[in-house]
């Protein structure tokens, strides 16, 4: 069989989804991903070393967009009827997933049918949190994990006269004052995902409910409350600095990140996850913070919680195929894997094993930048307001909290106006959730 | 004598359409058919359970402050991208058309901008005009004029509709020059040895011979600009700021693929498609008569 040949058939399988086919004797493993940048080599990687690893699968990792996107890619491929086997999925998408049974095929089930070594409580309580159901079962397995942190330019705050890092957002607004002074006049300092930094960690930082039912994590009868007097404050101070630039508004995703590597904006909030576009971007002296907090807050700082991604198996599938996923499971629980994979890419370690073992290893003492996340995590025992998270159609949702976060911003409505309308908004959608999902 | 070739029987008529048709009903008939029935249930994202629910989706669609804003902001965007598209096509077709040196260059280079796919376009304009990464927006916050797409609503409106007329402007070109083209020579002659200078020539021989391509690219463009600029008004702007790009078509993808609410995308397709029929039904109704074959 000639190579082009060879190749045709191979192209022609892989569409109609016959890969497993006993002509070929490797099971092919459809990956679908998110991830870019620095992130997008490590996947790649990590596929290059699991199938050199073995011989019976090889994992096909294939880069489908932005989160929003790939999420939607596979929900079409489902409905068309071919779906990849792992599709990595943001957090807030995992309502939609899981109440799509039927669809997915949960990890606990995967693992127990595959026959592979499978320990829930292998892994940090703190992630699989938001991936189980209220018994504990784990529905899919954490990939990328990381929580907000504050970026800080050192260099830039030395400059502008700021001695310390700044703890409390009456700090980070004085900070950034200075910094304007000091020239950076279009950006004192910044956040990207604006609703992630605005409303969901700002109300679990500060032990106050999103919505109600622990925030939707148990029940889909849950109805949005995060128009307190508090949040309505924090979105105030920020509509006050946007008119001269003190903050300047950097968009609804990740796309402004580069704000920071510039250098423009000194004060940068925005995932842990940066960490590896930081490390390669950045032509100075950088650190992580923890993320601010108002001091009259009762019980702030709470504790943070994650984003990121996890990766969801799909349904319908053959016992070949789950098997092979299994197996690349087990592959990227492996404690050193995990470890180094923690420590290049700084999204958080998912097995206790091996942030253990990061800690031994004295990574921290070298790297206080990458343990920020984990001490914002586990600062203190989470509460209703801090477990995490758990809306339907949270996908469009956070659009919409965006747009009423723009309008307050762009001086439309006011910050309590605009609270009102994105809770109002929401719960619309939720109500509408409800129904399909039964 | 004249020669004629008659073809007997029916069956070789019918043979002959039915590709057309089948592209018709397969293409056309079949998906809007599809939408219709889909604006009448409610279904989860993945299709896994589905529930008729009558008028439901529609109720809900009319009950919603933001699909009448969505509407203001279509006639707003939909007018300034037909009128522009059209204008700037036809001024630059009309000096495309003059015996210029190197005409066949500009030509070419006008026409490259409609194999630009739309999603690519965008996120060049995106690019180009953002707010501290742009090339073009850095000039314009050197010379102090805040230029801020991602906060200001009209801003971002600008920005969305300057990619859609750019894109869209290749395409107009093409239809004007081939109608310029097609213009005889001897007519324009006349109107010039009877005294009438340039701008008269245009508005009372051209403009009136060119009508027929006019208004083939009226119908055209406003098909355009409510079902083809969905991809880049989601590269540039995704809707925002606070929803001051957001037009009827951008809402139904928005409501369909983000929010994986399939009924409610569905009812919204079906008004679109209502309004554009009817749009399109009103042209051929009336303007169609002042143009001149």
């Amino acid at each position: 069989m000639s190579f082009r040949h060879f190749a045709a058939v191979t192209a022609v399988a892989a569409t109609f989804g016959f890969a497993a086919s006993p002509a070929l004797a490797v099971t092919e493993i459809q990956w679908w991903h998110a991830m870019t940048g620095g992130n997008n080599d490590i996947v790649n990687k990590l596929a290059e070393e699991f199938n050199a690893s073995q011989s019976d699968y090889k994992v096909v990792p294939t880069f489908k967009g932005a989160y929003p996107d790939t999420m939607n890619a596979g929900i079409a491929a489902f409905r068309a009827g071919n779906a990849p086997h792992i599709i990595q999925v943001f957090e807030v998408g995992t309502a939609t997933m899981m109440s799509a049974k039927g669809a997915i095929k949960p990890v606990y089930e995967l693992m127990k049918d595959a026959g592979e070594p499978f320990d829930p409580k292998a892994y940090l309580p703190a992630i699989t949190g938001y991936y189980s159901t209220s018994k504990g079962d784990m529905l899919s397995f954490p990939f990328n994990s990381s929580s907000m942190v504050m970026w800080i330019n050192k260099d830039e705050l030395k400059k502008a006269g700021v001695a310390e890092i700044p703890k409390t957002w009456p700090e980070v607004f004085e900070a950034a004052k200075k910094l304007k002074a000091a020239g950076h006049d279009t950006c004192g300092f910044s956040n990207a995902w604006a609703s992630w930094a605005n409303i969901e960690q700002f109300s679990a930082w500060h032990n106050v409910p999103i919505g109600t039912k622990a925030n939707g994590l148990d029940g889909f009868d849950t109805v949005l409350e995060f128009n307190s007097p508090l949040h309505v404050k924090h979105l105030q101070n920020l509509v006050e600095l946007q008119k001269d630039k003190t903050y300047d508004y950097s968009g609804r995703g990740s796309a402004s990140e580069s704000r920071f590597g510039s250098g423009e904006c000194a004060i940068f909030l925005t995932s842990s996850g940066y960490y590896a576009t930081a490390k390669s971007t950045a032509k100075f002296d950088f650190t992580s913070a923890p993320m601010p907090y108002y001091p009259e807050a009762q019980g702030a700082p709470q504790n943070s919680i994650i984003g990121g991604a996890s990766l969801w198996v799909m349904g319908g599938k053959t016992a070949d195929e789950y098997k092979g996923v299994a197996k690349f499971f087990t592959f990227l629980s492996d404690t050193n894997r995990q470890a180094k994979l923690h420590q290049e890419s700084g999204y958080l370690p998912i097995t206790k094993a091996a942030y253990e073992k990061t800690k031994a290893d004295g990574f921290y003492e070298k790297n206080p930048t990458l343990q920020t996340p984990l001490k914002e995590l586990t600062n203190k025992e989470p509460t209703e307001n801090s477990r995490g998270l758990r809306f339907g159609n949270m996908v469009q949702m956070r659009d919409v909290w965006s747009e009423e976060i723009e309008a307050a911003l762009a001086g439309k409505k006011t910050a309590k106006e605009a609270l009102d309308s994105a809770v109002a908004r929401g719960n619309a959608m939720l109500r509408t959730f409800e129904k399909t999902a039964k | 004598m004249e020669k004629s070739v008659v073809f007997n029987g029916k069956l070789l008529p019918y043979l002959l359409l039915a590709p057309q048709l089948a592209i018709t009903l397969i293409f056309f008939y079949w998906p809007a058919s599809q939408a219709i029935w889909q604006s009448f249930l409610r279904e989860d994202a993945f299709g896994l359970n589905s529930e008729f629910v009558g008028l439901e989706n529609y109720q809900a669609l009319f009950a919603q402050p933001e699909y009448y804003t969505a509407i203001g902001t279509t006639v707003v965007f939909s007018s300034l991208v037909t009128v522009l598209s059209l204008g700037v096509a036809l001024l630059f077709a009309t000096q495309a058309d003059k015996n210029l040196k190197g005409a066949s260059v500009y030509k070419t280079l006008m026409i490259w901008p409609y194999a630009v796919a739309p999603a690519i376009a965008g996120v060049l304009w995106f690019f180009i005009f953002h707010p501290t990464l742009g090339t073009l927006a850095r000039p314009l916050r050197f010379m102090g004029f805040n230029w801020n797409p991602m906060l200001d609503g009209t801003h971002a409106m600008i920005l969305v509709v300057m990619a859609a007329v750019w894109k869209q402007v290749a395409y107009n070109f093409l239809f004007f020059l081939a109608g310029l083209q097609a213009i005889p020579k001897s007519v324009i002659e006349a109107g010039a040895i009877d005294g009438a200078g340039p701008l008269r020539r245009f508005w009372t021989i051209i403009f009136p011979l060119l009508s027929p391509t006019t208004f083939f690219l009226l119908v055209v463009n406003i098909v355009y600009v409510f079902f083809e600029t969905f991809g880049i008004i989601d590269a540039v702007t995704a809707g925002g700021p606070a929803g001051s790009t957001t037009t009827m078509v951008y809402k139904v993808f928005a409501d369909g693929r983000l929010g994986g609410d399939l009924g409610g995308s569905a009812a919204q397709s079906v008004v679109l498609m209502v309004i554009v029929i009817a749009l399109t039904a009103i042209q051929f109704r009336y303007v169609e008569r002042k143009v001149q074959y």
